[in-house]
């Protein structure tokens, strides 16, 4: 890379730190509005009581919990297949990492928020500090979860401090004393001495080995919030690797989401090419059919025998109620995405675009279907099928949770660069990837 | 007969509106309480014309809020595609999930085997809800109406008034009436004298009416628990049948009447019973 190449690349990746656009802020009154919103209807939640929601004594959990394994699965995007991507060296994650590590920051401040959201005494929540019992699944999730929250906050941070000082170093009268003293903070010292580039180095290799388990235990644990159970559907011993592998294919896809909007915002045509999209598309498409096959694996051995309360279950859910969320779900979320990330006429930058989104789509929709049907279904026979229907408030903080999401990426994105300018340089590149072999990419090095 | 040594106690003390001396005097024993429940003398309270006692008596001892049903009477299909009436409480587990995955322990067993929820720890999140096998749990979506004054009664777990919003709520066996050798409100107020209140460790059981000796009462009887398969290990038996014993034929499609809710019956802190009794 040449020395113009690099003011180019830094005064793309730098551009939206110092000047905002009027879009900018519109966008960020929009989440602002929407996130308040959500807040709005959470407040009167709080007042009243659950009664404002459409979950009732049979289906005790509804939009909540089914956001809260959502957000969980999203947050797999960064952090994992980050420090996956890292560890086998596939250079072509260069301009990617920093977005996938602060989606899962986002994205796991929103899976800490639901379970909140979802008590009937908020006001308690110090109990299960006080309180807690190890024999209970929730004290896992209390436990896993912001243990995955804090390290992939400092892996983010880690990686954020030569950009910082970066920043520290060139924004100098051109942004407030406030924000400068705020980088001059974070960056640590940081000079580029070759002894703070090993250390960083052999931070950034503890993290990533230590993000790796932390990330399946946190969507291995959130699935036996479930699986502790008797209830139908829940009651399996598939459920850690099933969630977890869901939520490689959900991360996935949200990366492949956020890149396509960072490289229209940021202009970074040049740095992500139809080569990322292609590679982060064949990964979306494995982790789609290992989760197709272990969906198929889960309904086959329940379904074989057709017996008892299971074949009970899977009528309701495949030909009943459900059926109507079911089959667009699987269709447009598990199957076709993953035809179209694999042939080579529909792999393109904008139809993979739209594949994620459809990814994600059928795995909001998916997680609702784990959550609810197997409450909905009837203890004992006498007790019929429950039902439930979101209200207006569970929609709004629901919609107020994603745009509280969005909201973290916005405000970041103001903040710090959302590229990595020192790693997508290859001159500048220092660590990992020198000796390490190349996952599927490298030739782009 | 061993039985009838411990028996006239709880029956003396059933019938009585404060629990007697000879009843405290022995409350040193830990009992080990179930309940069995014979569905040949449960008819569903149709042939009565009014609704399941057990459910309004239970309604009104706890002032159960309205829309709960802490024992609920289930109608149930047997295998011949003909209805009797399951009266379903708490089980009352001895390996009972709910207690099992409650993050806070708000949710316990006390020393006489009763599941008992503490209304000032439970946080609300509802995982014993999901937990329970049997739907015997309720929550208070919203705030529950208490009845004038409840809110400065003495809560504890064993008689849980007033009742506060977003916490879980279930049957609790009337731990305080059985404390004072009293037998359950259901079992006090069941017409058909169907329900039968037990103590292991004494082997015995009585529903206000006659004694029977626990075990025996039990084998003869082909007694079963509900969702045995689980391994819970509930405290509530069941001794098969469909009200025959009161004359309900089998082919009887009349369902109970809908339980009154405390507030419909008149019940007050002062005046538990309301103008019912």
């Amino acid at each position: 890379m040449s020395p113009t190449e690099h003011e180019r690349l830094k005064a793309l990746v730098f551009q939206p730190v110092i000047r905002s656009t009027p879009v900018y802020y519109l966008w960020l009154a929009f989440l602002l509005v929407v996130f308040g919103a959500g807040v709005l209807a959470y407040l009167n939640q709080l007042n009243r009581g659950l009664v404002v929601t459409g979950m009732r004594d049979a289906v005790v959990w509804g939009l909540y919990i089914s956001n809260f394994v959502f957000f969980s699965g999203l947050s797999m995007a960064g952090t994992f297949i980050s420090a996956i991507l890292r560890i086998t060296g596939a250079g072509w994650r260069r301009p990617l990492t920093r977005l996938a590590e602060l989606s899962t920051v986002a994205a796991l401040l929103m899976t800490a928020l639901m379970p909140v959201v979802d008590m009937g005494r908020p006001d308690r929540i110090l109990n299960l500090v006080r309180f807690g019992r190890l024999e209970s699944p929730l004290l896992w999730d209390l436990m896993v979860i912001p243990t995955y929250l804090v390290a992939s906050a400092l892996y983010l941070y880690l990686f954020l401090i030569p950009d910082v000082a970066v920043l520290r170093d060139e924004l100098k009268g051109r942004v407030s004393g406030l924000r400068r003293r705020l980088y001059s903070l974070l960056a640590l010292g940081w000079r580029g001495l070759s002894e703070q580039r090993q250390s960083l180095e052999w931070a950034g290799t503890v993290m990533m080995l230590v993000v790796i388990p932390i990330g399946v235990a946190t969507h291995s644990v959130v699935s036996w919030i479930f699986g502790m159970t008797f209830r139908v559907g829940w009651n399996s011993t598939i459920f850690a690797p099933y969630f977890v592998v869901g939520a490689l294919y959900s991360g996935t896809a949200l990366l492949i989401t956020l890149m396509f909007i960072i490289r229209r915002l940021y202009h970074l045509e040049d740095y992500l090419t139809e080569q990322h999209f292609r590679y982060l598309g064949y990964l979306m498409a494995a982790f789609g059919m290992v989760y197709f096959y272990f969906t198929f694996a889960e309904y086959l051995t329940t379904g074989y025998k057709l017996g008892g309360e299971e074949k009970d279950l899977l009528e309701e859910v495949f030909f009943g109620r459900y059926s109507r969320l079911v089959w667009p779900g699987f269709l447009a979320g598990q199957v076709l995405p993953v035809l179209l990330a694999v042939h080579p006429r529909t792999r393109t930058i904008p139809v993979l675009f739209g594949a994620s989104l459809l990814v994600n789509v059928g795995m909001w929709l998916k997680r609702f279907i784990i959550v609810v049907p197997s409450l909905a279904a009837p203890l004992l026979p006498a007790y019929g099928w429950g039902i439930y229907i979101p209200t207006l408030t569970e929609v709004a903080v629901t919609v107020g949770s994603f745009a509280g999401f969005a909201l973290v990426i916005t405000i970041f994105a103001k903040l710090f660069p959302i590229v990595s300018l020192w790693e997508t340089e290859p001159e500048r590149e220092l660590m990992v990837e020198t000796g390490g072999p190349s996952l599927m990419g490298g030739q782009d090095d | 007969m061993v039985a009838g040594l411990a028996a006239p106690a709880l029956i003396g003390a059933g019938g009585l509106s404060q629990p007697s001396a000879d009843s405290r005097s022995r409350s040193t024993r830990r009992r080990q309480w179930v309940l069995v429940i014979d569905l040949r003398k449960c008819e569903g309270c149709v042939t009565t014309g009014k609704p399941p006692q057990c459910v309004e008596a239970c309604n009104v001892e706890h002032f159960v809020p309205r829309g709960q049903e802490w024992i609920r009477v289930l109608e149930m299909k047997d295998l011949t595609g003909h209805t009797y009436f399951l009266p379903r409480p708490c089980m009352q587990c001895e390996n009972a999930p709910c207690v099992r995955v409650c993050p806070v322990g708000a949710s316990y067993h006390n020393e006489e085997g009763v599941v008992l929820i503490d209304h000032r720890r439970c946080i609300g999140c509802r995982l014993c809800m999901a937990a329970c096998p049997y739907g015997a749990r309720v929550f208070n979506w919203g705030q529950p109406e208490n009845p004038p004054g409840a809110l400065f009664a003495d809560y504890r777990p064993e008689y849980p008034v007033p009742h506060l919003k977003g916490t879980v709520e279930k049957c609790m066996l009337c731990a305080h009436r059985t404390q004072n050798g009293k037998l359950p409100a259901c079992a006090q107020a069941c017409p058909m004298f169907a329900i039968y209140l037990g103590d292991l460790t004494e082997d015995v059981a009585t529903n206000g009416k006659e004694v029977v000796q626990l075990s025996t009462f039990l084998a003869e009887n082909h007694a079963f628990r509900l969702r045995e398969e689980l391994g819970t290990r509930p405290r509530v038996w069941y001794v098969p049948g469909h009200g025959q014993e009161y004359g309900r034929d089998v082919r009887d499609t009349r369902t109970p009447k809908k339980p009154r809710s405390w507030q419909e019956l008149g019940a007050t802190l002062e005046n538990p019973h309301g103008g019912h009794q």
